[in-house]
């Protein structure tokens, strides 16, 4: 799963400006059918992200969302069932997920005194049946609670329940590393025991004894549950990796869902990266013959 | 002056009446009355006669010599004027060149001013300017950039010389000015400001390309970031008169044919008694304008008068009368590889017999004088050079002439060099590794506020991104330290506000320091792109060699001669402009605190004592190691005190000494006032008494070389200075004996001090002036017999890593073996650093009691090596007798405080109370077990440490002493971990209480289910169950499918969902990969699925496959979630208005559901009757509101329903009109 930049750009190419929906990743896989679903899934999200990133600003200048607001009302108000957020969201370019936060947003300014706390909208983005829908139970398809659901439940990209996947597929991938140290026996002092030690910054795992990987040795291993590009990567190496190195010395990173092959060459510096466990560990022998 | 030299060659004088006479001011005894009326009307030039006699070769070489420099005139008698003050004549007369030590006051020539100016007085640019200055030439990392003010040559003052002939002054196109004319392919030069030449005795260069030299660049060094002129072998790829002024051409071309002749004739004359070097070259053309004119013995002019020289000159060298042994051996080298002589202009120079024993006629007739004096003063230097390394030695028992004029000597130095014992150099490739993270000084606990903490940990970030991009980038041309990163460390700096978080970012700082730069190799080795050896690296084959050195000229030679300024080397330069960009008064501040700190405690630091009793080699082992971490202790010192010199000196630093001696003196009044940044003169005082000062000299010589040019005028430093010149003049190295220092020790001191003393700051004649209160020096080291100094501490490799310009040597002879001839020689290994072991803090003494003098004594007949064990073990047990109550008893009191608070909060409910009201109440419950502390650390030191002891002792330790380590090991350890314990207990306890609290007060808030081990699978599960991410995604997708829009052939067949809650479960069970909000939202997701199997539109299910669904999850949520299964949101008005949206409504699955749910236990009635109430509150269809309040009576109604009754409720097709008939 390791690409190349030019593989990796291949696919990266027939991702622009593709609607964040299963049938999407369907046909992606269709497409690049030698690529693991999670891989291309890790790759399409942070495609995607970016993307948003690039257009966020467009969808949130007050014209933007008032007519957005006025056209999820028209829409609500015409069509019984059909999926109006989804519709538009698709239809503008944007995430559906992030598309019923500001509709949400709008429709609680309308509808409360104060305007609503993030923490707030981010709670009832969560649990969309706290929304005060205030619609009549016939109208039940057209509640802004029923709306923002499927908003979240359509969009694979963004979302309290893809925050919820991803966190889950990282500490999945933090759990068998750590079996995997525990079956290799190699001794490691996890996130928590840093934290509770005071450590202003925790790699996954430190080695209490650093062991050797293809030669480079390493102090600490962080699990990356994500398919690594030069963006992210490089995001990783100025907030984690370089830390890690600067506190703890060199390291391995290991990006289960493989990583763009280019971007392996801080080896020498102290920054390894592996898409799998390593099998070439060679560690420290104790006792001379 | 000139008087005293004729009447010693005359031999009116001896040569042993006239050392006396010179290093003595009081006659003494054994003074022959004869000599001492001879010499006793020229006692107030005592002082000058050195001065005059290193003047005197230096001319005299210089005219012999066709590289020598027409001198100017001298003026005449001015030595009586005494320079009363240092510095207070105008330092312009410095300027005056050529002379080694110009009489005082001599008003320069005018015409020498302008070109004076721009060599010599040129100075450095300040600080300031040097950030913006700094140009593309890439000064920093060559041997001048480092911005100190350098002069241009180095001449003590009092050299009257009145009789020292006038010559005449000629003024030829100077070939070594390379500025003038550079050489092929060299690096164009900056502006003429930038040249910053040393204004240090620069040898003569001794090369025929220097033949038409003028005065600028002889005995003052090449501009620093030329090639210096000492090697020739540079210039040699260069076509023969390449850059020549056309008319200088043709001159030069007569010469060389005339010299030509002259070595024909030489060679066939009938006493080749010596191998020619040329013979044999197989580089005829490009030899040829390197080729070295044959010295032969039977051409030395006068013996006689050459050997009384060398003599008295070697006398002044053993008696240290001289500032720099090693810049005169350098001299020597040059005389004795001299390649040729130039013809003699004026024929008034040939010898004439009568003159021969007067300084009329010249010292150095011939190539053949030079090298029998040079000869003759090496025999009589042999002591040192057999010190010198082993590439030295073999280069010069190599050496055809030296063979010739002394086969004696030639024979004890090859023998040297058969003894000397090859250094292996065990260095690891330094690389940048961090400074670790510790937490018992770097977590959030050694810090003010958590923001201080958070911003300390980026500016960690911001510092080592800085030294990669440093590291990246310093070696590209055109590249800035101040551009590329001067701002980001501005605003790094910025972020330090609070007192304490400077000093954190000082400790990292000198941490990386110290691990970055100790090793010495110019700090830096090869990863950071020290130029290599190029001399070394001669001989060896053409192709390479010529490519080598077509490199070299583009990239200057990164030594600076014999006497090369303080740099920067390699990672040095990064943390020298890392502090001049920060340009931060605090950090300065800081650092110089902390880097006081660390010299004190390494200068005091105890070091290995000898084991006098060992002889065998078990004890060599241990000295190996004893004299490493001497080397590493005196490596680091140097650092170090030459960063706190840089800092402490930056303020002060200008371009020039203050130009009016008004200004110079309200200037002194003020510095006077200011403290010294490090009580030097205390610590210089005290590494004498305790004879340390191989310790201590070293690095107090760092420090003192970045000093400015006031200081050596304050009167504190006066002293240091002062002590220092009596310290350099007792350290004869022909004395030897008990008390006396060891010889490489003496040679170390001497090669430091004599380089301190080239310092273009320290005054010129601070040297010569204070010789005169020389008696007083006596040291009291009565308090110390065994003192470091009489130890040998010293190797041959520290020596050179500490005086890498002693290798100038070496390279001098090997530019002479590859210039000489084709055939290999002059490899010198290259010395490269140690590696550095970690240093152990000195273990903190207590003297306390007559148990603690007994235990002195005790030590006090035993080996070092015992008590350092003992010691040691203490303190190691002590610590981790700490570690220890920390990790139980501490823990223990916590875990108690846990439940005790868990207790609190069930008591006072959620809300808890005033967090610090319980911490208080915690506290008081809690801190009283601390008592037990002592006891457990009582009984920890006793078992452990007797094990400790015995294992490091070495096995036939008689058994009382044995005991009594033990004893005395389990009495420290205890002592000092009680000392921590009952000061530190109860805050510690506090701290780590106050600690779990807020964690626990944390994690009571969103997510009470995170607490606790949950990762409860059976051992025998193998984890097959699928991924909770894999079923959270898969859940969605069917909310997704259920919620819709979804393309025609989709849809939810009901044995998929079943499928996937049984996966659910089987996941539910085995937990291994599950974490808690992962489970939340499973939980949650569980129930909106639940309440879209509701609808029946949505589905295909039937009635009983919903029915079996709703089943499956009522058991998950009864038996498997372990987190709180948010089932009221089945009730809430969007499911139930889900329900409402179809005709006909089907209320019997939620009535199902709701008895269930009561029944299971998964819902209180109450609840459920609270949520159905608020339900009704909502607004409503009129209908629905009707059928909904049916539907509440009938749960109400029947409150504990029986299986039957459901049945029924089951069979009967449900509508609005049963469900209404059965209310």
């Amino acid at each position: 799963m390791i690409l190349t930049k030019a593989q990796y750009d291949e696919i990266a190419q027939c991702l622009v400006s593709v609607p964040p929906t299963r049938q999407s990743l369907r046909k992606l896989k269709q497409r690049f059918p030698s690529q693991s679903q999670a891989t291309l899934l890790s790759i399409f999200s942070q495609e995607y992200q970016k993307h948003i990133k690039r257009t966020h600003a467009k969808h949130h200048t007050s014209e933007a969302i008032e007519s957005y607001y006025q056209r999820y009302l028209n829409g609500v108000g015409k069509n019984g069932a059909a999926p109006v957020l989804l519709e538009l969201a698709n239809e503008v370019d944007y995430a559906p997920s992030l598309m019923a936060r500001i509709i949400l947003e709008r429709f609680l300014q309308e509808h409360e005194e104060t305007p609503p706390s993030k923490s707030v909208i981010n709670s009832m983005l969560r649990d969309p049946s706290q929304i005060p829908d205030g619609v009549l139970a016939n109208q039940v398809y057209q509640s802004p609670s029923l709306i923002c659901l499927q908003c979240v439940v359509n969009d694979c990209c963004y979302g309290p329940l893809v925050d919820c996947i991803k966190h889950a597929i990282g500490h999945e991938h933090e759990v068998l590393l750590r079996d995997l140290l525990l079956e290799k026996n190699l001794s490691f002092l996890d996130e928590d025991q840093l934290r509770a030690k005071g450590y202003d910054k925790t790699p996954d795992f430190i080695l209490q004894v650093p062991v050797a990987v293809e030669g480079h040795i390493i102090h600490w291993i962080e699990s990356k549950a994500s398919f690594g590009d030069e963006c992210s990567h490089h995001a990783y190496l100025h907030d984690q990796f370089w830390s890690y190195w600067n506190r703890f010395g060199p390291g391995l990173v290991i990006y289960w869902y493989g990583f763009i092959q280019e971007l392996d060459c801080n080896r020498d510096r102290g920054i390894l990266l592996k898409a799998c466990f390593p099998t070439d560990i060679v560690t420290l022998c104790h006792g001379v013959a | 002056m000139a008087a005293v030299l004729e009447s010693l060659l005359r031999e009116e004088v001896s040569v042993a009446a006239a050392v006396r006479w010179i290093a003595r001011s009081a006659q003494s005894s054994e003074d022959d009355p004869g000599e001492a009326a001879a010499l006793s009307p020229l006692r107030p030039l005592r002082k000058e006669f050195v001065p005059f006699l290193l003047n005197f070769l230096r001319e005299q070489s210089s005219r012999v010599l066709p590289q020598g420099p027409p001198t100017p005139a001298k003026a005449p008698g001015s030595s009586a004027a005494l320079p009363g003050r240092p510095g207070g004549p105008p330092r312009g007369s410095r300027g005056a060149r050529s002379q080694l030590f110009p009489p005082t006051q001599l008003p320069s020539p005018a015409a020498e001013v302008p070109s004076a100016r721009r060599g010599g007085r040129r100075r450095g640019p300040g600080p300031a300017r040097e950030r913006g200055g700094r140009g593309p030439a890439g000064l920093e990392e060559g041997a001048g950039g480092e911005g100190l003010p350098w002069a241009a040559s180095r001449r003590p003052r009092g050299s009257g010389s009145p009789g020292s002939p006038s010559l005449a002054r000629s003024d030829p196109p100077n070939l070594s000015n390379l500025e003038e004319f550079p050489p092929v392919g060299s690096v164009p030069l900056g502006p003429a400001g930038r040249t910053k030449p040393s204004r240090r005795i620069n040898p003569t260069p001794v090369s025929e390309e220097r033949s038409l030299s003028k005065p600028k660049t002889c005995f003052t060094s090449p501009p620093i970031n030329c090639v210096p002129s000492s090697q020739p072998s540079v210039l040699d790829t260069s076509p023969w008169g390449h850059g020549l002024p056309p008319g200088c051409r043709s001159l030069q071309e007569e010469r060389e044919m005339l010299r030509k002749e002259r070595s024909k004739q030489l060679q066939q004359s009938p006493t080749p008694a010596c191998p020619t070097p040329e013979s044999g070259s197989p580089l005829p053309s490009r030899i040829g304008n390197l080729t070295a004119e044959p010295a032969d013995p039977a051409g030395v002019s006068s013996h006689r008068r050459l050997e009384l020289v060398a003599l008295i000159y070697s006398s002044c060298l053993a008696e240290n009368l001289v500032p720099n042994l090693f810049l005169e051996l350098f001299f020597i080298l040059q005389l004795l590889t001299a390649r040729r002589m130039v013809a003699v202009k004026d024929s008034d120079l040939e010898p004439s017999p009568g003159a021969l024993d007067s300084l009329e006629s010249p010292l150095f007739q011939s190539v053949h004088d030079c090298v029998f004096f040079a000869v003759q003063v090496l025999e009589h230097q042999f002591q040192v050079l057999s010190c010198l390394d082993k590439g030295t030695l073999k280069l010069l028992a190599e050496n055809e002439r030296l063979l010739c004029f002394s086969p004696a000597l030639q024979g004890r130095l090859q023998a040297a060099y058969e003894s000397s014992v090859a250094k292996v150099s065990l260095a690891m490739p330094p690389s940048a590794q961090a400074v670790s993270f510790q937490p018992e000084t770097d977590n959030r606990a050694n810090f003010s506020s958590d923001r201080a903490f958070h911003t300390f940990k980026k500016q960690r970030d911001v510092f080592y991104e800085v030294l990669r991009e440093w590291e990246d980038h310093h070696e590209q041309p055109g590249w800035d330290f101040e551009k590329g990163l001067g701002s980001r460390i501005r605003a790094m700096m910025g972020q330090l506000s609070a007192a304490c978080s400077h000093s954190h970012f000082v400790r990292l700082f000198q941490k990386q320091l110290l691990q970055m730069c100790q090793s010495p190799g110019g700090a830096g080795g090869p990863v950071l792109g020290e130029a290599p050896d190029v001399l070394s690296m001669l001989g060896a084959d053409k192709l390479g060699r010529l490519r080598r050195l077509q490199e070299r000229l583009v990239a200057p030679q990164s030594s600076g001669g014999p006497c090369p300024p303080p740099t920067f080397p390699g990672c040095q330069g990064f943390f020298r402009d890392f502090i001049l960009s920060a340009s931060s008064f605090q950090f300065n501040q800081h650092l110089m605190d902390s880097l006081s700190l660390k010299i004190r405690e390494l200068n005091g630091l105890a070091l290995p004592q000898p084991e006098p009793s060992d002889e065998d080699g078990e004890s060599d082992v241990d000295w190996q190691g004893e004299r490493r971490q001497f080397a590493v202790v005196l490596l680091s010192l140097r650092l170090l005190a030459k960063f706190l010199g840089f800092v402490a000196f930056l303020p002060y630093r200008g371009p020039e000494p203050p130009p009016t001696r008004e200004l110079q003196d309200s200037i002194l009044a003020l510095r006077s006032q200011v403290p010294p940044a490090l009580d030097v003169l205390a610590l210089l005082q005290q590494g004498l008494r305790a004879r340390r000062a191989v310790l201590t000299v070293p690095w107090l010589v760092e420090f003192l070389s970045l000093a400015d040019h006031i200081v050596p005028m304050l009167d504190y430093y006066r002293s240091v200075f002062t002590l220092l010149l009596h310290l350099h003049r007792s350290l004869v190295l022909s004395k030897e004996g008990e008390g006396e220092m060891c010889f490489l020790n003496k040679l170390l001191l001497l090669a430091v001090l004599g380089w301190l003393f080239q310092i273009p700051t320290v005054p010129e004649d601070l040297f010569f002036l204070e010789e005169g209160q020389l008696e007083a020096f006596e040291v009291d080291t009565v308090a110390s017999e065994h003192g470091l100094d009489g130890m040998p501490v010293v190797d041959q490799h520290l020596l050179y890593t500490c005086c890498p310009y002693i290798g100038e040597l070496r390279k001098l002879l090997a530019s002479w073996v590859s210039g000489s001839s084709a055939r290999s020689g002059g490899f010198v290994r290259k010395i490269t650093p140690t590696t550095t072991t970690s240093l152990g803090a000195q273990p903190p003494r207590t003297t306390q009691g007559l148990q603690a003098q007994l235990a002195q004594a005790f030590f006090h007949n035993q080996p070092p090596s015992l008590r350092r064990t003992v010691e040691f073990v203490a303190e190691r047990i002590g610590s981790n007798c700490v570690k220890h109550i920390k990790a139980t008893l501490v823990a223990d009191l916590v875990r108690q405080a846990e439940s005790l608070l868990q207790e609190q909060l069930v008591m006072q409910g959620q809300e808890g109370g005033d967090p610090a009201q319980l911490l208080e109440s915690l506290c008081s419950q809690l801190c009283p077990h601390g008592a037990q502390a002592l006891t457990q650390g009582r009984e920890f030191c006793q078992k452990k440490s007797p094990g400790a002891v015995r294992a490091l002792l070495p096995e036939e330790t008689p058994a009382a002493v044995l005991s009594s380590a033990e004893h005395i090991a389990v009495g420290l350890a205890t002592e000092k971990a009680c000392a921590w314990l009952s000061a530190n207990i109860t805050a510690l306890i506090r701290r780590e209480v106050k600690a779990a609290v807020s964690r626990l007060l944390r994690a009571q808030g969103p997510e009470p289910a995170a607490r606790g081990e949950r990762r409860g699978c059976s051992r025998a599960c193998e984890h097959h169950a699928p991924l909770p991410s894999h079923l959270i995604s898969e859940i969605k997708d069917v909310l997704s499918l259920a919620a819709g829009p979804r393309d025609p052939e989709e849809g939810v067949s009901p044995e998929h969902l079943e499928q996937l809650l049984g996966q659910l479960g089987q996941m539910l069970q085995c937990r291994q990969f599950l974490c808690p909000p992962a489970e939340q939202h499973l939980a949650k997701c569980s129930v909106e699925l639940a309440s879209l199997l509701g609808p029946p539109a949505q589905h295909q299910l039937d009635r009983g496959q919903a029915r079996r669904l709703l089943h499956m999850l009522l058991s998950l949520w009864k038996d498997n979630f372990q987190v709180p299964v948010p089932l009221q949101l089945l009730l809430s008005p969007r499911n139930v208005g889900l329900l409402a949206d179809t005709r006909p409504r089907e209320w019997d699955l939620l009535l199902f559901l709701l008895r269930e749910l009561v029944e299971k236990g998964l819902m209180g009635q109450t609840e459920i009757e609270a949520c159905l109430g608020s339900l009704r509150e909502a607004q409503w269809p009129g209908d629905f509101s009707e059928e909904l309040a049916t539907l509440f009576n009938l749960f109400l109604a029947e409150p504990h329903v029986p299986e039957p009754q459901l049945r029924a409720c089951e069979l009967v097709q449900p509508n609005r009109g049963t469900v209404l008939a059965q209310s």
